[in-house]
């Protein structure tokens, strides 16, 4: 919503000499100033030129040289890049030393050779609306060298541009905003009496209003205005209409407009000589009755959703609150115009309009709540307009009422104000802040005197304030919201985090130590990303993506991290390492609505072998000190390398996958070097007690160690043999060491030999050589029981 | 005897001057001090000796022991330094000469700056509270207050996914549902704040992202006013950003509080004197936050006549951006290595 300065200052004294100051008020009561503008500011050094001759730039084609006279007779040289200019145009010429309005400074130079001795200005470029397709053309005979403030009549103003709250319908007028302010600074306000002579007649006998359903409509008023004659609207009104960003059409139009903006009444001038009978029917529309709008279009309404106005043969004449028919739209022929203020059900035009995809300066009131009870006055307010054209309002006035929703009474408890805002106002201070806009609290309405309650009745015009909290918000506003204490409460609970926040970043600090970067891929997937990652396709999908590349849930990290590795080999960063910890989501389980929604973790290193992932995992799960992991590549994993991946499981469970990504899906991602992957379901992970690190006493005996090398057959894994080792060495051992994997030579075709260091110590005494016999033997029995035998 | 004495020690610095390591002095030493070295065989005569002649030629041995002694520990401290500074020489190493690479990773620019946030407002007594991603209608909108066909409907760009009815499951547009769980799965008093990815309908530009990062807080107690909310507001400003940043409240409008405000702070760059980024004004616009309103309160089965609270929230990408002048939203999201390690904490 925009206002100017001198349309505030008609309702209230505002000072104005200093915009800033009351720009900072109205930010203060949540009408936010986007921004200030200077209306005339900066035009001091611009005067009315004539243009005397136009002739050729010698080196330029886009620039000509127009010679122009200030009034004392001698041609004066500008070069200009416009093309509009004829000989004997007045225009107006920013002389040198003159600093626009955006701030340029203009200065004597050569352009191409030729000087310029200032530059002829188009009406963006002095300020005045955006046409900037050409020299400002200047009407009439101004005198040459009178400043253009003067010739073109402009007065000095002040355009704010508010940015207003959706429960602020109030403040969707100049009018509304004026309150509002007046009310902060102290200063009266009123909205002045329109000054209109009726002409004799009665309205009520040329025109008739039937509400046929009255949820749509809660008041129609019609009034009648006479002998009018279309033409272009006054300089003023124009201007106001321009400057608040709407575009001046005739002095009918234009008068309407202006009421809207002003008094916030959006209202509609119908041509009665196309209105039948005068006679008009308000009523939801038919499922697919057709229209012919304003603005040109022939469109098909929704039964139920969409109001109208038909005339006597009912046929639909305009679409309620939304945009008026081209059938009864006042033209150049236009004589009598029949006047529609009206109040429309709020929510059936925020409807009607939403999904029309209509949205008008009128449909945004009437969304937000107009005030019912200044119809007539927003009556006789366009006919005062219009009356210096010569039309009159005929006496006389049609109102007809729907359903009106009451208006609200609303009982304040001065305890109940302080409580919620940690003031310590007084019942006649909360009375005082609310008087000034409207609100209707006086002695009558004391509820209980003995505890400061009023019962309050809400304005017309403020239809979103139906509660005691809607009531507590605008005494906030107007007591300042800077001036509320401000109080830290003390929190009766401890600051914490839970036990997974703590893991998390334990795991991502981990990760960070080990060399791997943390990244965010989007969690929207193209179709067929899954695929391409190997992965099964069933996911949720989106119902409005922007793109078709956007239009499904990961149920996996894998393939936003491959795109990323992708991403990062195309530009030369070979070797990347990558982390994430991200939802994914999964189908809904049956007879539940959400998705299946879990955190994962995911490593992704490129260069890198399936061994790398797992000595990740290793760190990570002794970090977090989770039960033993075993690996299961009995399993291979979707879209891991088969003979590269397994499972990772706690105590039989399946917490994750490791291993690397299969060769075919890294064609699929154009991506090059073998990448190693790990991803663990976090609260799987997590769910097996851990972070425990109890405390081993270390031995003061001396240990000893154990070097053990075993032909293993390729189908016995080297976790199988650990295992197997581990336990055989009992509570001996202290650690175990697969130090060295070796094939070929002597190890016979089929097996490999693995290397173990096993350090044995006792708690309690030096070892004997039975000891470490004992264990030796152990080891060498539970290792030939899985077919790996010890070397010589 | 006395005449040998006098040769062996006239003799000795010479003899121990020319060991020239350490090994050499060692034989050096035994030959002369040693127990089958020459003053030891010295030694031997004197029991041929009378009283007068031990005592005489046994004092003259102990002069010449300890002045060979002394030669000697000298001869060892000069030859030990000689031998470390050689050593020294030798191990000379180019420390700008390394080849090796220990990497180090770096965690997320929106999970350090979420990090911090958060660790702030545990500092100030809240827990940190989570939720799904994807919603019900309920949880994002109705029980916020903002039934279907709301006008204020239009203030988010809901992505809805496939599930349920049409347009009853979406990805959540803010944190706030995460409050709802809060509220209906724990009795206050309730002081939380929940950080979480959020997702609107928004072409990617160099400012929006389809999914970026909130966090809100909830502070639900008897008593809490409009004054504890501002105080809590500063008290994070400058904990957050420094003591001479400060907050400020005007009113706003959110379906979901009552009163609501804008929650600005002195623009961290100028410091509030107005520059670029602030557009002059001193200020920049933080988020929003507001008394829970009193619906809200009651559709989690709360009484708004016995409890009170206040909300607040705000976007955490801009905070992330603004701290390391970073210009396009986007960057943050490509997963480029060069971006991610720029900021390793």
């Amino acid at each position: 919503m925009k206002v100017l300065l001198s349309w505030l200052q008609e309702f209230a004294p505002f000072p104005g000499e200093d915009p800033v100051a009351l720009g900072d008020v109205m930010s203060d009561l949540g009408m936010a100033v986007e921004s200030i503008e200077r209306i005339g500011d900066g035009l001091d050094g611009i005067v009315v030129a004539k243009v005397l001759e136009l002739r050729r730039h010698p080196d330029a084609d886009k620039i000509q040289l127009v010679d122009v006279d200030l009034g004392d007779g001698v041609p004066l040289q500008i070069c200009c890049g416009a093309t509009n200019l004829s000989v004997g145009d007045t225009v107006p010429l920013a002389t040198l030393g003159t600093t626009m309005p955006d701030g340029m400074e203009i200065a004597r130079r050569k352009m191409r050779g030729e000087w310029s001795n200032g530059m002829l200005c188009s009406g963006r470029e002095l300020g005045l609306g955006d046409d900037h397709s050409g020299i400002l053309l200047l009407d009439g005979e101004p005198a040459l060298g009178t400043p253009i403030v003067e010739a073109l009549g402009i007065t000095a103003d002040v355009l704010f541009d508010l940015e207003i709250n959706p429960n602020r319908p109030d403040a969707m007028s100049v009018a509304g905003v004026a309150r509002d302010l007046a009310a902060r600074l102290d200063l009266p306000f009123a909205i002045p009496e329109p000054q209109v002579t009726e002409v004799a007649g009665d309205a009520a006998s040329m025109v008739s209003v039937d509400i046929l359903d009255p949820d749509l409509c809660g008041r129609f008023h019609a009034r009648i205005i006479e002998n009018i004659t279309v033409g272009p609207s006054p300089r003023h009104i124009a201007d106001r209409l321009t400057a608040l960003g709407m575009r001046p059409i005739n002095n009918v139009v234009d008068a309407s407009n202006y009421v809207m903006l002003e008094l916030g009444i959006p209202n509609h001038t119908y041509d009665l000589s196309k209105v039948p009978g005068g006679a008009l029917r308000v009523r939801w529309a038919r499922d697919g009755e057709p229209i012919a709008t304003l603005d040109g279009v022939d469109r098909v309404l929704t039964g139920g959703r969409d109001g109208v106005i038909a005339d006597q043969s009912d046929a639909a004449v305009g679409i309620a609150g939304v945009m008026g028919g081209a059938a009864t739209e006042i033209s150049a022929t236009t004589t009598t115009v029949l006047l529609e203020c009206a109040w429309w059900q709020p929510m059936a035009i925020a409807r009607s309009s939403k999904f029309m995809g209509l949205r008008s300066e009128a449909s945004a009131r009437f969304e937000r709540g107009t005030d019912p009870e200044i119809l007539d006055l927003a009556a006789r307010r366009l006919a005062e307009l219009l009356a210096p054209s010569g039309a009159g309002l005929l006496s006389g006035a049609v109102t007809v009422d729907g359903a009106l929703p009451d208006p609200g009474q609303v009982h304040v408890r001065t305890s109940r104000v302080n409580r919620l805002l940690g003031t310590d106002l007084s019942a006649d201070d909360i009375a005082s802040l609310l008087r000034p806009i409207g609100f209707l609290v006086d002695a009558a309405a004391v509820a209980d005197a003995d505890s400061g309650e009023w019962l309050v009745t809400v304005p017309s015009f403020r239809p979103d304030t139906t509660t005691e909290t809607d009531i507590i918000e605008e005494i906030a506003r107007h007591h300042g919201y800077s001036r509320i204490a401000k109080r830290v409460p003390t929190s009766t609970q401890t600051g914490s985090f839970t036990p997974l926040q703590r893991d998390r970043r334990v795991i991502r600090q981990v990760l960070v130590g080990l060399g791997v970067h943390e990244a965010m891929p989007l969690p929207f997937l193209a179709p067929g990303d899954l695929a391409r990652a190997g992965l099964p396709g069933a996911a949720v999908t989106l119902t409005n993506p922007l793109a078709a590349e956007e239009s499904v849930l990961r149920t996996s990290l894998r393939p936003g991290l491959l795109r990323a590795i992708a991403y990062n080999e195309s530009h030369r960063t070979e070797g990347a390492s990558l982390f994430e910890v991200g939802r994914v989501f999964g189908l809904p389980a049956s007879g539940v609505t959400l998705p299946d929604e879990r955190e994962h973790l995911a490593v992704i290193l490129s260069g890198c072998e399936a061994p790398a992932a797992v000595e990740m995992l290793t760190v990570i799960a002794e970090t977090l000190g989770v039960p033993e992991i075993t690996l299961d590549q009995s399993v291979s994993p979707a879209g891991l390398h088969p003979a590269r991946s397994a499972q990772i499981h706690i105590e039989g469970i399946v917490i994750g996958e490791v291993g690397e990504i299969d060769p075919l899906v890294l064609d699929a991602f154009a991506i090059r070097e073998r990448v190693a992957w790990l991803q663990l379901d976090v609260a799987a992970l997590l769910s097996f007690p851990h972070s425990e690190h109890p405390y081993r006493p270390i031995s003061r005996y001396p240990s000893s160690d154990l070097d053990l090398a075993f032909e293993t057959p390729e189908t016995v894994t080297a976790g199988a043999l650990t295992g197997a080792l581990r336990s055989a060495a009992g509570s001996l051992l202290v650690s175990i060491r697969l130090f060295d994997v070796f094939h070929g030579g002597t190890v016979p075709e089929g097996f490999r030999s693995l290397a173990y260091r096993l350090r044995l110590q006792a708690g309690d005494r030096t070892l004997t050589d039975d000891d470490v016999a004992g264990v030796l033997e152990a080891a060498v029995d539970a290792a030939s029981a899985l077919g790996a035998i010890l070397r010589g | 005897m006395i005449d040998d004495i006098t040769r062996i020690s006239d003799a000795a610095p010479a003899t121990v001057l020319a060991a020239t390591t350490l090994d050499e002095l060692r034989v050096v030493e035994s030959d002369l001090l040693g127990k089958k070295g020459s003053l030891a065989e010295l030694k031997k005569g004197l029991g041929a000796l009378d009283a007068e002649g031990r005592r005489e030629v046994g004092a003259a041995l102990n002069v010449a022991r300890e002045s060979i002694e002394q030669l000697v520990a000298e001869r060892r401290r000069s030859l030990e330094a000689i031998e470390r500074a050689t050593m020294i020489a030798a191990e000379r190493l180019d420390l700008t000469e390394t080849t090796g690479h220990r990497v180090r990773g770096s965690v997320h620019l929106v999970t350090q700056t979420w990090d911090r946030l958060v660790d702030v407002f545990v500092g100030m007594g809240f827990t940190v509270a989570e939720g799904p991603e994807v919603e019900t209608d309920w949880y994002n909108f109705e029980a916020l207050n903002i039934p279907a066909a709301h006008p204020a409907r239009g203030m988010w760009d809901t992505l809805y996914v496939d599930l349920g009815d049409p347009e009853t499951v979406l990805l959540r547009t803010h944190t706030s549902p995460v409050q709802i769980r809060v509220m209906t799965e724990t009795p206050p008093p309730i002081y939380a704040v929940m950080p979480g990815r959020v997702y609107r309908r928004d072409t990617a530009d160099a400012t929006h992202m389809p999914v970026f990062h909130q966090i809100e807080g909830l502070v639900i107690d008897r008593d809490i006013s409009f004054a504890d909310m501002a105080g809590t507001l500063e008290a994070f400003t400058s904990a957050y950003f420094g003591g001479s940043i400060h907050s400020r409240l005007r009113p706003s409008y959110f379906p979901f509080t009552e009163p609501s405000a804008e929650y600005d702070i002195n623009c961290v760059f100028c410091e509030g004197s107005g520059c670029r980024t602030c557009s002059q004004t001193g200020w920049l616009e933080l988020g929003g936050c507001g008394m829970v309103h009193p619906n809200v309160l009651r559709n989690v089965g709360l009484d708004g006549e016995e409890w009170t609270g206040f909300a607040f929230g705000f976007g955490l990408d801009r905070l992330a951006l603004m701290r390391h002048g970073v210009d396009d939203i986007r960057e943050m999201y490509t997963g480029d290595v060069r971006f991610l390690e720029q900021f390793p904490s």
